[in-house]
């Protein structure tokens, strides 16, 4: 168990650091200054280039920033003169945050519920429609989604807030197009996993002893049905964390995810690094907590 | 199929049943006609036909292999029937909602979103298409050795896989297209050699050179495991010991053993890729103007979502399509090919 826990986080600081290099150099590698759409001569270039420490050589600028990044600075944004990179990052991520907290527990509250239903009524009708909509709509891209919703409630049925507003009626589509995906997985994940456990011989065993179909189903089989769904946490951040790059554009979403992929256009260099490293780690951190989680709670699974 | 125990007709029974005394008939020797009747009428199938035939009884993967079929020719052979170009101004028709002369309306330049949506679906469709012939190339001659080689340098190459799958890989995604643009805009601008397919714009390759850095470990890590199986099995061994080499052991025993999830696994990374891209597009990484992407098409005609609400819903609903379709007829493979793989 210490072993594989020691070579689990070996292996999550390793992929961190493999990230802040790639980021840097494939940031640095790019030909072109982010300085290039403003008219001004090559002094003041060259000024500016030495303020931002651009003029150094590549591997001295690589090792202040990492000096930098290890105290906590990631230093300034090129565009948003004078913000601090970790400022820009605690003002926007909280809204992302907020949309991805909200999407998790609307997928995990619909989709457990909606499978576990299906894999009781297995081969019923309503088994068949979930089944039949899950597969679907597990095609349908989330931004693709978020956009039909968009065309339907705000443009069409016009019931929707159209500007941002950061009232709770602004998270309610974007919320559910990040979920969306998701709720289709998590639905067949736990109906799959539910129908592998009503097969067992504790559910008979249940059964037999006269206990009522509801506390079979419910406190027996869904307990150890849930339990695959842990594993999907770790997957389903990345895909939040990405997904909310679409949503956010989409839904005028004052966050972090929107603010990333503008200063990737832009070229914003410490901005594109620090928001890179922030969202890797978190996802990085994921996964190295849905491993150590899911051993605990199944303690079938040996930690290898 | 025949009954194999025929019963012997001719016994006669003018004898009596208890006597010992032989009855000569039994013995004549059987006649063609008889012969034939106890050979199994049914051919044998091959694994192909099996799965042809097994694959044709599931309704839903034949729908989708028909729209795969629509799309394409949507796709390819549309756009040649238009009197329209896809980046053709037409002055005097902008901003038209759906009519008889554009099915799909125009754009703000007048460009007939028809043929627009035609090309978008032809990017999509390519860029998918041969995203999976190069993970399909580089990830089977990958794992293919690591399996075959086995030892230190299988543990090695499979370690390198691990470390690409816990990088997050779409923040990756996004980074390398947006760092390749400028270089590859630059070698086709300035190279003869590219001029006939720099139409195509640099967001094009560079997203292939993505899908080929990033999405390989998925097929590597399916084909070491299964070149690993097989090589452990007996029938291997059995062809060892009557003297076959290696050359001709991968090829009549492992590489048709491994062809299904190999087919399975690059069918389903169609879609995959055509969600990146499009998903790309759209943030506005990808494909950009004056070509079409359906991913990008999204995005421009979302300034006038409240004016124009359909500019927005074809290329969606086409994307969702696409990925429906392919989706559908790879899980109807995996299931007829590789029942192991279902989950």
């Amino acid at each position: 168990m210490l072993k594989y826990g020691l070579k689990r986080i070996f292996a999550a600081i390793l992929a961190v650091i493999i990230l802040i290099t790639a980021t840097f150099f494939l940031m640095h590698m790019v030909p072109g200054s982010p300085f290039l759409s403003e008219r001004m001569t090559e002094k003041v270039k060259a000024n500016l280039e030495k303020k931002y420490g651009l003029d150094k050589p590549l591997t001295t600028q690589y090792l202040i920033y990492v000096e930098n990044l290890l105290q906590g600075d990631m230093g300034t944004s090129l565009q948003k003169k004078g913000r601090s990179v970790t400022g820009i990052i605690e003002e926007k991520f909280p809204y992302s945050a907020k949309l991805g907290v909200f999407a998790i527990l609307l997928a995990i509250s619909v989709g457990i519920p909606l499978g576990a239903l299906a894999a009781i009524k297995h081969e019923k009708l309503i088994d068949r429609l979930v089944m039949l909509f899950t597969t679907i709509f597990i095609s349908v891209p989330g931004f693709v989604f978020g956009t039909l919703l968009l065309v339907i409630f705000c443009a069409i049925l016009k019931i929707a807030p159209a500007t941002w507003t950061d009232s709770p009626a602004n998270y309610v589509l974007p919320v559910i197009s990040l979920s969306f995906y998701p709720i289709c997985y998590i639905t067949k994940l736990t109906r799959s996993s539910m129908l592998e456990t009503l097969g067992q011989d504790y559910i008979k065993t249940a059964h037999a002893k006269g206990l009522s179909s509801f506390a079979v189903h419910f406190k027996h089989a869904l307990k150890n049905s849930a339990i695959p769904v842990i594993s999907y946490v770790g997957p389903l951040t990345a895909f939040l964390i990405t997904g909310t790059f679409a949503v956010e554009k989409l839904f005028s979403v004052p966050g972090l995810g929107r603010f990333f992929v503008d200063s990737v256009s832009n070229r914003d260099y410490p901005v594109i690094m620090g928001t890179t490293i922030f969202l890797g780690c978190i996802m990085v951190l994921m996964n190295l907590l849905v491993d150590f989680v899911y051993g605990m709670v199944d303690p079938r699974i040996k930690l290898r | 199929m025949k009954n194999t125990e025929a019963q012997p007709k001719k016994v006669s029974l003018r004898l009596n049943p208890l006597s010992m005394h032989v009855n000569p008939d039994l013995f004549v020797p059987a006649s063609e006609e008889e012969k034939q009747e106890l050979v199994v009428i049914r051919a044998g199938t091959s694994l192909w036909k099996d799965a042809m035939r097994r694959f044709r009884k599931n309704k839903f993967a034949m729908v989708a292999l028909a729209l795969i079929i629509i799309l394409i020719l949507f796709a390819f052979v549309g756009p040649l029937l238009s009197q329209y170009d896809y980046d053709q101004f037409n002055p005097g028709q902008e901003d038209q909602a759906p009519n008889w002369t554009h099915p799909f309306g125009t754009d703000r330049f007048g460009r007939d979103l028809l043929v627009r949506n035609m090309y978008g679906a032809r990017i999509s469709l390519s860029i998918g298409i041969i995203a999976a012939a190069l993970t399909l190339v580089i990830g089977s001659l990958y794992g293919s050795i690591s399996g075959f080689v086995g030892g230190r340098t299988d543990n090695i190459m499979m370690r390198v896989i691990d470390v690409i799958y816990s990088l997050p890989d779409l923040l990756v995604v996004i980074l390398l297209s947006a760092t390749l643009k400028e270089p590859l805009e630059k070698m086709l601008e300035s190279s003869v050699a590219f001029s006939g397919i720099s139409e195509l714009g640099p967001a094009f390759f560079s997203m292939l050179i993505v899908f080929a850095l990033m999405y390989w470990g998925t097929m590597a890590r399916i084909v070491r495991g299964e070149v690993l199986r097989i090589k452990e099995q007996e029938y291997v061994l059995a062809a060892r010991a009557l003297g076959a080499n290696s050359g001709r052991i991968i090829r009549k025993h492992v590489l048709p053993n491994c062809i299904g999830p190999i087919i399975v696994t690059t069918t389903l990374q169609i879609p995959s890729a055509i969600f990146t891209e499009s998903f790309l597009s759209f943030i506005g990484l990808g494909i950009s103007a004056p070509l079409a992407s359906l991913g990008s098409m999204v995005t421009d005609a979302l300034q006038g979502v409240y004016s124009y609400p359909t500019r927005v819903v074809f290329p969606s609903v086409i994307i969702a399509l696409i990925i429906l379709a392919f989706n559908t007829v790879g899980d109807a493979l995996r299931d007829v090919l590789d029942p192991r793989m279902k989950k």
